[in-house]
């Protein structure tokens, strides 16, 4: 499966890479990583005319300590993400949750940015990052602006990202200690998760975010909110599904989503407790 | 557009078009076959190769991406006058193939692996190859001689 022809230009940095997106309109798309857009393009189900590579802008690919949060560049991929030192002592969740994405092979290549732009529910790393609270830097021909993941994802594969803008950092508050807990559920080794749940527990409050249970990542506020108002694990997990509004698919019907959403959320609310 | 890639130790410049993907170009362009497609759909393995020394799955990433890299096929494991690259020795030793149609990424992806993780366990070794699908040997004999490689 080869994809439909496309013209190939490479950006060396952020502001280049946004003015190519610029010239070529709206059919040009950014290749991080590849790993995401590449077979969708084999399949033909996308077919963009301009492909603007920004997998080499390499000072786009760090993971920094600034203070009360960590700096991770748009284009760091998995494998970094999840053999990082600096994550393992400040947000072990997420290099945990890296670590679950796809396979060796795929770490090497895609990119937490590309992750993230990508906005697919199924995905570990946009669910992880919301449970946590991050907040994405985006920049465009005008400018960066800062969203909150609470507010970056609005539908399947949609996020609040123009055409010409670029996400260039994710900023993950340290957890201080917190629990945590990342639960994936799939039937074969390698698979997306059918229901997945990133969680963390500390004396400062709680986050719980659901993999694959509706069009986007989903914050599982009831959780947190029972939590806080002294509900046990059990009780504030069977809130588990209230926020989501999960598909049926082969694998899975909304029942038995709905079903594994609340056991893998208690699981992951005892875990992080323990 | 034009490309150059060191493979196995040899420069080669070719004019690709953006399209083309790694694996394609590796076997049709270089005519090194060694590199198998399965399933297509970065799923199986099959088509793993090093990109300055790490796996990835060649049908999933362009040649343009590739430019410049470093590029090791199964083809270059083994040493010019033929002896066999010590993970190649303990699939053999091991018999850890039988139709041999996934050795190629296997071999690709376990050294990569071993680079790593230098002494894996048993299930590091077994999550470690779980992008290679082999329909063949239930993978016993595949994580035995990706353990005995490691002992080298
Ligand atoms: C076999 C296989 C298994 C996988 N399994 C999992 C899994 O279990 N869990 C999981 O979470 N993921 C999984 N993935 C997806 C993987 O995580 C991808 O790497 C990731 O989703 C996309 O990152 P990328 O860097 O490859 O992005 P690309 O594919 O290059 O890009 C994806 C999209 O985002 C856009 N984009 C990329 N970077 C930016 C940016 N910085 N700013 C704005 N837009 C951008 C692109 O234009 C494109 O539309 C799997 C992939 C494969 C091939
Ligand atoms: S052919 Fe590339 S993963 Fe199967
Ligand atoms: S030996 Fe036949 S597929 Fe692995």
């Amino acid at each position: 499966m080869i994809p439909a022809a496309f013209d190939y230009v490479r950006a060396s940095s952020a502001a280049e890479a946004i003015s190519l997106i610029g010239q070529h309109g709206s059919d040009a798309k950014f290749l991080a990583g590849g790993h995401s857009l590449l077979p969708l393009m084999k399949l033909r189900l996308v077919a963009p005319s301009v492909l603007v590579d920004v997998g080499r802008i390499t000072d786009l690919s760090y993971i920094k300590d600034a203070g009360d949060h960590i700096a991770i560049g748009a284009m760091t991929r998995h494998m970094d993400v999840e053999k990082s030192a600096v994550l393992a002592q400040h947000a072990p969740l997420l290099a945990h949750a890296a670590g679950y994405v796809g396979d060796p092979q795929v770490r090497h290549r895609g990119t937490i940015g590309g992750s993230i732009a990508h906005a697919d529910p199924a995905s570990d790393l946009p669910a992880t990052t919301l449970a946590l609270g991050a907040t994405y830097v985006v920049q465009g021909p005008n400018g960066t602006r800062e969203i909150p993941a609470s507010s970056f994802f609005h539908g399947f594969l949609q996020s609040d990202l123009a055409e010409d803008e670029m996400l260039t950092e994710i900023r993950v508050p340290k957890m201080n200690g917190a629990g945590w807990s990342f639960q994936k559920f799939n039937r074969r080794a390698q698979d997306w998760a059918i229901v997945g749940v990133a969680a963390w527990r500390g004396s400062h409050g709680s986050g719980v975010a659901l993999v694959n249970m509706g069009q986007t990542p989903i914050l599982a506020s009831a959780v947190s909110k029972a939590l806080a108002g002294g509900a046990s694990i059990a009780d504030a997990a069977a809130l588990a599904a209230d926020d989501a509004e999960p598909s049926p698919d082969n694998n899975a019907s909304v029942e038995y989503r709905t079903h594994l959403a609340k056991v893998l959320v208690r699981r992951a609310l005892e875990q992080a407790s323990a | 557009m034009q490309i150059q890639v060191t493979v196995n130790g040899r420069k080669h410049t070719s004019e690709v078009e953006p399209r083309t993907l790694l694996v394609q170009y590796v076997r049709e362009v270089l005519e090194l076959t060694g590199t198998n497609i399965g399933c297509d759909t970065s799923s199986c393995g099959a088509c793993s190769l090093h990109i300055d020394g790490e796996a990835v799955k060649s049908c999933t990433v362009l040649a343009v991406q590739a430019d410049g890299a470093n590029i090791t096929t199964i083809e270059g494991m083994a040493t010019a006058d033929g002896t066999l690259h010590p993970m190649q020795q303990a699939f053999m030793e091991n018999h850890g193939l039988q139709c041999g149609y996934c050795t190629p990424g296997m071999v690709m992806a376990a050294t990569s692996l071993l680079k790593e993780i230098p002494n894996p366990t048993e299930e590091e070794v077994r999550i470690g190859l779980e992008g290679n699908l082999c329909r063949c040997t239930g993978y016993h004999n595949i994580v035995k001689a990706v353990l005995a490689a490691a002992g080298k």
